[in-house]
């Protein structure tokens, strides 16, 4: 499977008459995306605000981030399953617009909403302070319970980002990446002496508004599959989390996964990248047995030397992460693991909720309690009113003057276990 | 700033006044440098001096703690050091644990820098490595010249009030603290660098040595239930309606014990759920799905068990340290004991 991304980039959105691009700059046309979105009576009210980086403005609760993406050649559409046909997508041709995202906020869902600051310390803790947003206030009709609230948000995120993306579609693109993989058996004779790795990827599914969604399958209902790399790179997976914003894997993760893009990167030179497991993190004991089980059995059957797994969440997905590792490990599989820490707010406080002797590489994106002072901004997008409740919030969190006391755990993408960002922690 | 004051604590050995035959005597000071004190006074190379010796017989220390303790930092005081440094204590178990108290209280009671040196081995680095820094020293004194070496690049540092590196550029024994910075590359990049290496068979670090893992054997069972007092405990996040302890949606800091005397049947208009970590609707709907007082008071009406507990204890296990949850098991395992409690249902969520 062969997908050439075309990168189109974006260096400044503004609301305009029509929807358009135009030397590098997003025209939005507010009314026509606020009505498309307004479509799901689930919504009461609708608006659109944009944040850009270095603007002084913080963004709160969000819930999701999407990167735009359109598919121009090739089978199906973007976020096939959900939006588009159950076409199988990753090859032919995507257009995705870069230094631009859609950012979904509006009354708070479950806890576990996040923080993203365009300027200032807490800028430094997410990606998203770095990319021109469409943000999308949405609040619900009266009444709406929780899982009907984060579907409507999820699906009106990932509407306009299909919508903005559509205004790519006859642009050129200004860099075109291409990733190429094969079928299994000519894959592993394209280059025989080197190492054979696969990427297993856990998807958080641990329900009760932590789900994840595989070509518009809830994760839950699924068994350890493969897939090839592109697929995702399509939208193949998309998220419907209210985890705890800091290492919640957001659609735009998703989109760009880190790990898949960096395997790439060495593929062909030193590994040879086969393809992507992915599983789940469900809450039942014989289904993390199950779904370990498979991972390991599908690792050995790719006749695999070596894989990265990369985890979702946090405290309960940690028992599959070490599961995991364990029994590929015993396969004779060398395994890294990417996870997160919650080691107290000093930092003293063992990390994971598992552990085990073969868990001997790890990467980790950081101490998620840590905690961090974030200086008002001079607009809020959203409200500030869930600033104590949230997780990593605490009674006093929101000072009167607008400052917010939280830990990284509170900041969307902050300590992300798919290895995005730079950050790490030491023990001393 | 001056001249950096030292005062020095060894033991009895050390100072030359004898072994076992001698480890009773009682902390005594000397404005002296003595034994490896010559070494390490050597190596401040004038920036720090010792200015008084405290010397104390290993089983004197040992045996009457608080009193050499309070002794000690008597005589530590006069002299308002900047720092403090005890040993190396090498592979000497009493002596490190000796160090190792005395360094502690020096930092805690006196606020004074404090460090002390000595073997992984030695029982004093795991009573008070979370604590202090202890440097790594070799198994015995033939490793002094080494043991000085690291000890006082690291002791200046902690005067001066410098930044402390890593256990591996500063040679203490790991205190297990995390914290946070930016490495150069992302992390998945580093994953695969690490993987490179470990599928070659070279030589990598990983980011976060496996702690040793912490499994408690379950009880036997209680050998006759309808007579035994069972308490309901949950990190499920139940608590009486409006959540008034504040106990944080994740993180939790505290816990709360409540009253369930005369509560059938837990219902919406009583009890809520404060756990942040999964959809509140249904726990919302009837607390019972989490903390199931309805089903125990039917039991206990049939006599199936003895009798429910009046007190339920909650919080919320959601990014909770570990650290913290231990500390309130502690508690509530102790206060339950103490209420002739006999079983306890945890519930998760």
């Amino acid at each position: 499977m062969r997908l050439e991304l075309g990168h189109v980039n974006i260096s400044d959105v503004q609301f305009g008459a029509e929807t358009k691009i135009e030397n590098g700059v997003l025209y939005v046309n507010k009314e026509e995306l606020i009505s498309l979105i307004k479509e799901d009576e689930h919504l009461k009210e609708v608006d659109v605000e944009i944040a850009r980086p270095g603007e002084s403005v913080r963004i709160t609760p969000v819930k999701d981030v999407i990167e735009p993406r359109v598919k121009v050649e090739g089978p199906g559409e973007i976020f096939p399953g959900v939006l588009g046909k159950v076409e199988t997508v990753g090859s032919g041709k995507t257009y995705a617009l870069k230094g631009c995202a859609v950012v979904t906020t509006g009354k708070i869902v479950g806890f576990q909403e996040g923080i993203i600051d365009m300027t200032g310390p807490g800028a430094e803790y997410t990606p998203f302070s770095k990319t021109n947003n469409v943000v999308l206030i949405c609040e619900p009709v009266d009444g709406l319970k929780q899982h009907d609230h984060e579907r409507a948000v999820r699906f009106a995120g990932l509407k306009a980002a299909k919508y903005l993306a559509e205004a790519a579609r006859e642009v050129t693109p200004d860099k075109v990446e291409v990733f190429e993989t094969l079928p299994l058996l000519e894959q592993l004779n394209q280059y025989p002496d080197l190492p054979k790795v696969a990427y297993v990827q856990m998807l958080q599914s641990q329900g009760l508004l932590h789900d994840t969604y595989v070509y518009g399958v809830d994760a839950k209902q699924i068994v350890p599959t493969i897939l090839y790399p592109t697929e995702i790179m399509d939208g193949a997976i998309i998220s419907g989390n209210c985890v705890s914003a800091c290492d919640k894997n957001t659609t735009y993760h998703h989109l760009n996964n880190p790990v898949v893009a960096d395997l790439y990167e060495k593929h062909g030179k030193e590994l040879n990248f086969v393809g992507v497991i992915i599983t789940n993190e469900n809450v039942y004991l014989a289904d993390k047995e199950r779904s370990s089980n498979w991972t390991a059995k599908l690792a050995e059957y790719l006749g695999l030397d070596g894989v990265i797994i990369s985890q979702e969440g946090f405290g309960n997905p940690d028992t599959d992460l070490i599961m995991n590792c364990k029994k590929i490990e015993q396969k004779g599989i060398k395994t890294v693991i990417i996870t997160d820490e919650y080691a107290g707010r000093d930092g003293s406080s063992q990390s994971l909720a598992d552990a085990d002797p073969l868990a001997n590489a790890v990467v980790t994106g950081g101490n998620a309690n840590e905690i961090i002072e974030l200086p008002a901004m001079d607009k809020v997008i959203g409200s500030l009113e869930y600033i104590d409740t949230i997780a990593g919030g605490f009674d006093g969190s929101l000072k009167e003057d607008g400052s917010i006391t939280v830990e990284l755990q509170a900041i969307t993408g902050a300590t992300n276990e798919l290895g995005f960002n730079k950050m790490s922690a030491k023990g001393f | 700033m001056g001249k950096i004051k030292v005062v020095h604590y060894i033991n009895q050995f050390f100072a030359g006044i004898g072994g076992e035959e001698k480890a009773d005597i009682k902390p005594e000071v000397r404005e002296e440098v003595i034994g490896p004190g010559m070494a390490l006074n050597a190596g401040f190379k004038g920036e720090a001096e010792i200015v008084a010796t405290v010397i104390c017989g290993d089983s004197y220390f040992n045996e009457n703690v608080e009193e050499a303790k309070a002794e000690i930092l008597e005589m530590v005081k006069k002299y308002e050091p900047d720092l403090f440094i005890a040993g190396p204590a090498f592979n000497a178990g009493r002596y490190g644990v000796a160090c190792a108290t005395i360094t502690a209280a020096v930092q805690e009671e006196l606020g004074i820098p404090a460090m002390t040196a000595m073997y992984e081995e030695n029982p004093g680095v795991d009573m008070f490595r979370k604590d202090l820094y202890i440097v790594a020293t070799k198994n015995s004194a033939a490793g002094m010249r080494d043991a000085v070496n690291k000890m006082v690049p690291l002791a200046l540092k902690l005067a001066k009030g410098e930044e402390i590196g890593t256990p591996d550029e500063e040679h203490y024994h790991a205190r297990g603290i995390r914290k946070n910075f930016f490495a150069d590359k992302r992390g998945s990049a580093r994953a695969v660098d690490m993987l490179i290496k470990k599928l070659k068979g070279e030589e990598f670090q990983t980011e976060y040595p496996m702690p040793d893992f912490d499994r408690v054997e379950p009880n036997p069972a209680v050998k006759d239930i309808s007579k035994a007092t069972i308490a309901l405990v949950t990190s499920g996040g139940i608590v009486p309606k409006g959540n008034p302890d504040h106990i944080e949606s994740s993180s939790a800091s505290k816990y709360g014990k409540y009253d369930i005397e005369g509560f059938e049947d837990l219902t919406s208009e009583t009890h809520e759920t404060a756990h942040g970590g999964y959809d509140p609707v249904y726990a919302n709907e009837d607390a019972d799905r989490v903390l199931p007082v309805d089903v125990l008071r039917e039991m206990e009406k049939e006599g199936k068990i003895g009798k429910l507990h009046r007190y339920f204890y909650t919080t919320v296990g959601n990014g909770t340290a570990v650290k913290n949850a231990k500390a309130f098991g502690e508690e509530i395992g102790k206060e339950l004991k103490e209420a002739g409690v006999d079983a306890v249902i945890l519930t998760s969520t």
